[in-house]
């Protein structure tokens, strides 16, 4: 991956001023860079890693393997596009293996995701069957470890 | 009973131990531990966790219950290990029956050099600034330290013309470090050619400190191993500290003729008997897939390099652009004041660390040692700090 891309998936808020000094370009450079990266789809947003198990009301989130009938046009992608396009649905991947597509499905409760999977997911036409793991304790997400204190009692003065 | 009042002990100790001054560096280490908050640029190690799959393999071979010695040399699964890698990196190909010593840290195989060629009396050159521990080292050994002093005006280079005018004929041994700390000079492979050329004629035995090997950004690092006819007066130094983060598993090594390994080890199996068996393993592991491992870091460094270079320029604080290792060696000569002050003034005033020039050799008087293997977040801090202070000394 290219160095700017590397910067700014670790910080997306970095100025373009900043990144211009670690990558020794302009500040202009760099942001030409980051409008072509936008225009060509290869950065699709900037969003913010939040560790949800601090929030007051955390939302409950499940991954769903679905098991789906292939269509003779276009395979998966139709019901997969589908299936994707449910606010419930923060991620979505077609998988090898023994089901076909993995969701990430969050809801306010356990019921709110226990009902999608019953009366939105389960009912369409082309979905097998489904398999639904309540997630319990993230411990790292988008690279971000959660939990772990950092205790490290180095030095600040070292040959 | 009678009681004897015992002598002074300071008198007791030897007087070539006491007459060692203490390091500057600790010092200075003890003011800055003393306070809060500090943003420190004044490290010597990798601000990464040694990656995973090394962490995982040390404690998988605890769990194993591998708890014992080793060989003196060490394992010798990680000196045929060891030996491949420095194949493929210097094109030198070394017996790990007979040529790789496995030490605790390139500081105690540098020691153990030291030790087995000096005779009281031999003099040994090194160039300044440079690591704190070659001239005390040496006066251990009892031999005499000299000095080359590089410049900031020549890249902090070391050049064959600036060497004859110390060589004599008691010089023995000649101990480079490039990439080098604390000033991130580099030679090219001509460069290098000529101080080897310089080694062979004046019949000296090189000790090459390489720790800094890899981390070499613009061009690569070229050992001076490369060179025909320099194996056979070479004892390289290496190990994992830098290049893997793994300071605190304290592991290097040393590759050198059978000859010069043999009386190593006799000095190394009466004092330290064998390197940690779990560093040893972990190590084993750092060396199957380095190339991965160091990349990603090198190139971490490499923008933070160019983060405080620029940042050094705008404030107008003239700086040795680093090809190599981690650390830039700005000079605040023009600002009047000693290295030692102006890191004081700094860390009282701003609470960044830096360490003083001094701490590398009297010719790093006029400059400070900045570490840029820091956090980006602290280097973004603390930039904009030293600019501060900077600007209310002008």
């Amino acid at each position: 991956m290219d160095e700017l891309l590397k910067l700014l998936k670790n910080n997306a808020k970095e100025s373009p001023e900043n990144l211009a000094k670690l990558l020794g370009l302009t500040a202009e450079e760099v942001t030409g860079q980051i409008e072509s990266y936008e225009n060509d789809g290869i950065i699709q947003g900037y969003q913010a890693v939040i560790n949800e198990d601090k929030l007051d009301g955390a939302p409950v989130t499940a991954a769903i393997e679905v098991r789906l009938t292939a269509e003779r046009e276009g395979g998966f992608n139709r019901i997969a596009e589908r299936i994707s396009r449910f606010p419930e649905v923060r991620s979505a991947f077609l998988m090898s293996g023994g089901y076909d597509l993995l969701l990430f499905v969050s809801g306010k409760n356990l019921n709110e995701v226990a009902s999608f999977v019953s009366e939105k997911l389960s009912t369409m036409d082309g979905v097998v069957g489904t398999g639904t793991h309540f997630m319990l304790k993230t411990y790292k997400r988008n690279d971000v470890l959660m939990h772990i204190p950092d205790e490290n009692e180095r030095p600040q003065i070292s040959p | 009973m009678k009681t004897n009042v015992p002598k002074s002990l300071h008198s007791r100790i030897a007087a070539h131990v006491r007459d060692i001054p203490r390091s500057g560096i600790r010092d200075f280490f003890d003011i800055v531990s003393s306070r809060d908050d500090v943003i420190s640029l004044g490290v010597g190690e990798p601000d990464f966790m040694t990656p995973w799959h090394i962490r995982e393999a040390a404690i998988s071979a605890l769990e194993q219950g591998l708890t014992s010695y080793t060989s003196n040399l060490g394992l010798l699964s990680l000196r045929k290990e060891i030996s491949c890698y420095i194949a493929g990196l210097t094109g030198t190909e070394y017996n790990p029956e007979t040529e790789v010593l496995v030490a605790v840290g390139v500081s105690e195989a540098m020691d153990l050099a030291i030790r087995a060629l000096v005779e009281p009396g031999d003099e040994v050159l090194y160039h300044e600034p440079c690591y704190v521990s070659y001239n005390p080292v040496i006066t251990f050994a009892h031999g005499v330290p000299v000095a080359v002093e590089t410049t900031a005006e020549n890249d902090f280079k070391l050049t064959r013309a600036q060497l004859e005018t110390k060589v004599t004929d008691k010089t023995k041994l000649l101990i480079l470090n490039f990439p080098t700390n604390p000033t991130g000079a580099v030679l090219s492979r001509e460069e290098t050619e000529e101080i080897a050329q310089f080694a062979i004629d004046h019949d000296l035995i090189v000790l090459t400190d390489e720790i800094y090997g890899e981390l070499s950004y613009d061009v690569k690092h070229s050992s001076i191993l490369e060179i025909p006819g320099m194996k056979e007066r070479t004892i390289y130094l290496h190990g994992f500290s830098k290049a893997w983060a793994m300071t605190g598993f304290r592991l290097g090594f040393s590759c050198a003729p059978p000859e010069l390994t043999e009386a190593m080890m006799k000095i190394h199996q009466y004092t330290m008997l064998c390197a940690p068996i779990l560093s040893q393993r972990a190590a084993l592991e750092a060396l199957k897939n380095p190339a991965e491992d160091i990349a990603e870091m090198r190139e971490s460094y490499a923008v933070r390099r160019n983060y405080m270079h620029s940042a050094f320029c705008e404030m107008g604080v003239d700086c040795f652009m680093p090809g190599g290792a981690f650390y830039m060696f700005p000079s605040i000569d023009k600002f009047g004041m000693s290295s030692y002050d102006f890191a004081m003034k700094l860390l009282e005033e701003e609470n960044v660390a830096v360490v003083p020039g001094t701490a590398f050799g009297s010719c790093g008087e006029g400059s400070i040692r900045c570490c840029y293997a820091t956090a980006l977040d602290d280097l973004k801090e603390a930039m904009p700090r030293i600019a501060r202070f900077v600007s209310r000394l002008t």
